[in-house]
């Protein structure tokens, strides 16, 4: 279960709009709230086009346990750095908490590896949430499969499986 | 009456520093412990809950094989911080102009633009230079400086 934490990047839902906050669900006990004003370049008139259902890379302002989550989609010099709504197409999934640590290590041999197969797009969400897209929904498959499963697999049984893929 | 700081006319900071005054003031009809002040420890536990310190994690966002070129941009500029090469990546910067043509460039231009605040006089001296640069054997006499002649008794 994912605890929500200040600073923290993540991958989240959009569930509901309440006026003028978004309702998002990060996988957490409760849903965070996000602010239409939080986003590069908003304001009161220029709303930014968040629909129900949309996914969200964002940080957390406030997180703890007595208040409701906040994210932001802006980071402390009021740019969006990568942050906002995450594009069309693509495939999200979960993953645990210790493997999204494992694959954000600065020298990740998955994540090298992989780089190596195809083009492809990668967002990574500490709260356990991947999101890939790749040109063709089988490479996506691909890649999806190969990081659900290298949570339980050796260095050596990894490398096999990478090498069956690049070889078709 | 005692309570000064309740007085409209003062500042809010002497009422402050009254307020706090009357309350250290300790009557009969008061009670108070009679204890030492007691100091908070400073404590050397630090309570961090995230990960991304503890194991100086990569940014969330990636893109390989220029399959979306801003990100990789951002993939530079993210990693970099958490190395603290920024500085270098500012130095690698790509010049749109060399900087030869730019000290070329100032260099006439400085001349261009000091010509407009010249006097009329100096201007003939200037012309005689550049001609001077050119050639400097045909035009001996016109070379001198025309001065003053004062008037022959």
């Amino acid at each position: 279960q994912y605890v929500p934490v200040k600073g923290d990047h993540v991958i989240g839902i959009v569930t509901g709009k309440a006026g003028d906050v978004f309702k998002v669900d990060v996988g957490g006990s409760e849903q965070a709230s996000l602010s239409y004003l939080a986003f590069e370049g908003a304001t009161k008139r220029n709303r930014p086009n968040v629909q129900v259902g949309d996914l969200i890379y964002g940080q957390f302002l406030v997180a703890n346990k007595d208040m409701e989550p906040e994210m932001v989609c802006i980071n402390s010099s009021g740019r969006s750095s990568g942050m906002g709504i995450i594009g069309q197409d693509g495939f999200l999934f979960k993953v645990s908490l210790g493997l999204i640590r494992k694959l954000l290590a600065p020298k990740c041999e998955i994540i090298q590896e992989l780089s190596q197969l195809y083009p492809f797009e990668l967002v990574l969400g500490m709260n356990g949430r991947i999101w890939v897209k790749a040109k063709a929904v089988q490479q996506t498959l691909i890649i999806v499969n190969i990081l659900e499963a290298c949570e339980y697999m050796t260095a050596e049984q990894r490398k096999q499986a990478l090498a069956k893929v690049s070889g078709k | 009456l005692s309570l000064q700081f309740m007085q409209r006319g003062l500042d809010s900071q002497t009422k402050k520093q009254l307020e706090e005054e009357e309350k250290k003031i300790i009557s009969e009809e008061h009670w108070y412990l009679d204890l030492p002040d007691l100091r908070e420890k400073q404590s050397f536990i630090i309570e961090e809950r995230s990960f991304m310190p503890c194991e100086d994690l990569l940014y969330g966002r990636m893109s390989f094989k220029g399959f979306n070129p801003e990100i990789e941009k951002l993939m530079i500029q993210m990693n970099s911080r958490c190395k603290e090469d920024e500085i270098e990546v500012d130095d690698k910067m790509e010049a749109d102009v060399s900087d030869e043509e730019m000290a070329r460039r100032y260099e006439t231009l400085v001349g261009t633009i000091g010509k407009k605040f010249v006097r009329k006089r100096d201007q003939r001296v200037l012309q005689d230079e550049e001609d001077e640069d050119g050639d400097s054997n045909k035009r001996p006499s016109k070379k001198a400086k025309k001065k003053f002649l004062k008037p022959q008794d």
